[in-house]
């Protein structure tokens, strides 16, 4: 076959392709408006940073030494005073009705305990509802009960280990740094997937697609065809909101924004062959649009953008490894954060690679038989 | 408008019935897609943080600092799988993932600690996770405070001295099963209820039924309600066998009334499939449907009902549009029944909320609907 005939006809489709997603305002809104809007309103959502947290207190002893107690607390950032009561019993209230999430109470005698050989005690409840800010603050409270001690104690240096702590790649330990470029890839596959898995299928439904079978266009060319445009829009999408994430939210990119581009090609066509090959395996768009749900739902949930992978069962780990998403939020997360560079990421971009070479191939031969 | 006939309301009820009947795919997803996904979430995530990554620098060689990694290894939260010989060689292997933690023991380190001066200890974290570097931290800090107090209590007594007793509630051992299934079941049946029906008035136009349906005597409220009345059905008895597995399988508590989350999951049903059918009857193509519901209930229900990220650290803008997120409510219901085993009375404001939200949602979609069949 000629190659130069067959790349005019892939043109041509492409071509075609446009002028109907042009036709169509509403789907422009999907491609262009909607992941901005849905960075700007996840980016400012995805903050997992305990700080603020509504702190009932109760105190007993109402004494110089407990209020200057319940002040470290607050001075700290992490705890808010949002109530205040004699009675234990508006604490079991406040936790009830979720009106706080942390109960101090400071017992009667805890001034003239503080001088004693046996020492003070105060009681921190948690709400355990929320278990990650429960462990965290739980931390955090006993870590700033034990900075008054050794205040108190002013014994100068105390002995014992001192531990300095050094996080890296993100020194603040702000998690919108490592949230917001993980929007940034979850909502790319979303995109990917609703504008490809009801393509063909809509092809089908409408009666157009009988015309594309007597066109001289092969399967691969149609294929070709029907993800070049969306490709196109695919990329488009992510500058557009990566220069959201950098200039709107201030995420630090330490990496090569070439590199994460080149990347982004692999993500893209294995969203997009997902999608293709949703297409042709389902008979109507209803049908596409469920299996499109079904198969969403567990790439967000088993790509380490809410819940560790590490943390994941074996099974389950190795089942990420099948998930492009899993693949890119390493690189995006990798380059945006620690700066890391094809050496470290050679391994995620060959499975990015590998996985949509596959489901083209695969979504290109199911497209045959259809129309077979 | 007149009132609603109750005959004509069940003759369109059945109409619907018939249809999901007779389209047995969509009737397993919908019974079958929400117990499936519990099921697999229920088991695959988790946020307990365990086999934590670590590499040691140890320049002391003594042992004490061989007593601190024991301590370490001891705590069942740290796995050691490097021992490099100089700190420099860490920053390689947290680049690539390999370390969550470096420790570095300097030289010196013993005869600091038993000579009562601060012995300095650096531990060094990937950050880029800022959730798991604060718990990764917080652990190393109640490990070394732990084994510090045992070495200072063998020397000098501290002065003066205050704990802190901590006590979790609701969720004593801190799983974050318990933590998470209950959300799943809101997150998942807000966007499932919503998919369901945004098929529904679309679907009509498409086929060229709706000018039919519009001359029946029905009411366009008989044909809203009607129509949602099947799926109101599926989605409550998706929440029962939902809860039901989250008690059997995973164990998580049922503290609650089921009476009261039966009747606030209707309440909810009703607000998020109301919704559905707005964006049915704004839509009119299934196509362009199920992708706005998609781009509405999605993400929404994971990142601003509170199920992850807590809405309170929020900005205030953002904070209300969780108001418009019915999943917001009904995970502060299916939180509270499961765990916490409040009422009525805490959960009123939310039962409230549900029904204002269900109400505005029928409102819109039989307005939207009048407005294009005129």
């Amino acid at each position: 076959m000629n190659p130069r005939a067959r790349y005019g006809r892939i043109f041509e489709m492409v071509r075609k392709e446009f002028l109907q997603i042009r036709r169509d305002p509403r789907l422009w809104r999907v491609i262009v408006f909607a992941p901005m809007v849905q960075l700007i309103v996840f980016g400012y959502a995805v903050s997992t940073d305990v700080r603020n947290t509504k702190t009932f207190v109760v105190d007993h002893d109402r004494t110089q030494a407990s209020r200057e107690l319940i002040e470290t607390l607050t001075a700290s950032g992490y705890f808010r005073v949002t109530g205040r009561s004699d009675r234990p019993a508006d604490l079991v209230r406040a936790l009830d009705h979720a009106d706080a999430v942390v109960g101090l109470e400071i017992p009667a005698g805890f001034a003239r305990d503080l001088t004693r050989a046996g020492g003070a005690q105060v009681q921190v409840l948690l709400d355990g509802t929320n278990s990650n800010v429960a462990t965290v603050a739980r931390g955090y409270a006993e870590r700033i009960v034990q900075d008054y001690a050794a205040r108190i104690a002013r014994q100068g240096t105390m002995g014992g280990i001192d531990l300095r702590e050094r996080p890296w790649f993100n020194p603040d330990l702000a998690s919108r740094n490592y949230n917001v470029p993980a929007v940034v890839g979850v909502i790319i596959m979303l995109v990917c997937l609703l504008l490809t898995s009801l393509a063909v299928v809509r092809e089908r439904e409408i009666g157009t697609l009988e015309q594309l079978m007597v066109s001289p266009l092969s399967p691969g060319e149609l294929i070709a065809g029907k993800t070049i445009p969306f490709g196109i829009f695919g990329l488009f999408d992510f500058v557009a909101v990566i220069t959201v994430a950098v200039l709107w939210f201030k995420i630090p990119f330490a990496g090569n924004a070439a590199l994460m581009l080149l990347a982004s090609v692999p993500f893209l066509l294995s969203g997009l062959g997902i999608g293709l090959l949703i297409s042709t395996v389902s008979s109507t768009q209803q049908e596409a649009f469920m299996v499109t749900f079904l198969i969403f739902m567990p790439t967000i949930l088993l790509s380490g953008f809410m819940f560790p992978v590490s943390s994941m069962p074996s099974a389950f780990q190795w089942l990420t490894l099948l998930n492009p998403l899993r693949h890119y939020l390493e690189i995006v997360r990798g380059v945006f954060l620690k700066g890391a560079g094809a050496g470290a990421l050679w391994l995620q971009f060959l499975a990015l690679t590998l996985i949509g070479a596959f489901v083209l191939t695969v979504a290109s031969r199911r497209f045959r038989k259809t129309i077979a | 408008m007149s009132p609603i006939n109750a005959m004509r309301l069940g003759a369109i009820a059945r109409k619907e019935a018939i249809q999901l009947r007779r389209d047995p795919r969509s009737l397993i997803l919908a019974f079958l897609l929400p117990v499936a996904l519990l099921i697999l979430f229920g088991y695959a995530i988790t946020w307990d943080i365990d086999d934590i990554p670590l590499a040691v620098v140890d320049c002391d060689h003594s042992a004490r600092s061989r007593e601190l990694v024991g301590a370490f290894l001891a705590s069942g939260y740290f796995s050691l799988v490097a021992r490099p010989d100089r700190a420099a060689d860490l920053g390689g292997d947290l680049d690539r993932g390999r370390i969550q933690l470096g420790l570095v023991i300097p030289v010196g380190f013993a005869a600091d600690l038993d000579a009562g001066r601060a012995a300095p200890l650096q531990a060094i974290v990937d950050g880029s996770d800022a959730n798991t570097a604060t718990i990764i931290l917080a652990y190393s800090e109640a490990i070394v405070r732990c084994y510090s107090a045992q070495i200072l209590l063998h020397g000098v007594q501290p002065l003066a001295l205050v704990t802190a007793q901590s006590r979790v509630w609701y969720n004593e051992e801190l799983t974050s099963r318990n933590m998470i299934v209950p959300g799943l079941v809101a997150v998942i049946m807000m966007i499932i209820a919503a998919m369901l029906t945004s098929l529904t008035i679309a679907r009509e136009w498409e086929r060229g039924t709706m000018e039919q349906l519009a001359a029946t005597p029905a009411s366009r409220l008989e044909i809203v309600l009607g129509k949602l009345l099947p799926y109101l059905i599926i989605g409550l008895i998706d929440v029962v066998a939902c809860s039901f597995l989250g008690v059997l399988l995973f164990g998580v508590p049922f503290r609650g009334s089921p009476l009261l989350m039966f009747i606030l999951s209707f309440f909810f049903l009703c607000g998020v499939l109301g919704l559905g059918m707005f964006i049915s009857a704004v839509a009119k193509s299934q196509l362009l449907a199920t992708q706005m519901a998609m781009v509405a209930t999605f993400l929404p229900a994971y990142l601003l009902s509170g199920f992850m990220f807590a809405i309170d650290v929020m900005p205030t803008v953002l904070r209300g549009i969780t108001f418009i997120v019915p999943a917001r409510y009904f995970l502060v219901v299916t939180r509270g029944l499961f765990l916490k085993g409040v009422g009525i009375n805490v959960l009123f404001l939310q039962g409230l909320l549900m029904i204002a939200f269900a109400a505005i949602g029928f409102f819109l979609a039989v307005r939207v609907f009048r407005k294009e069949l005129a």
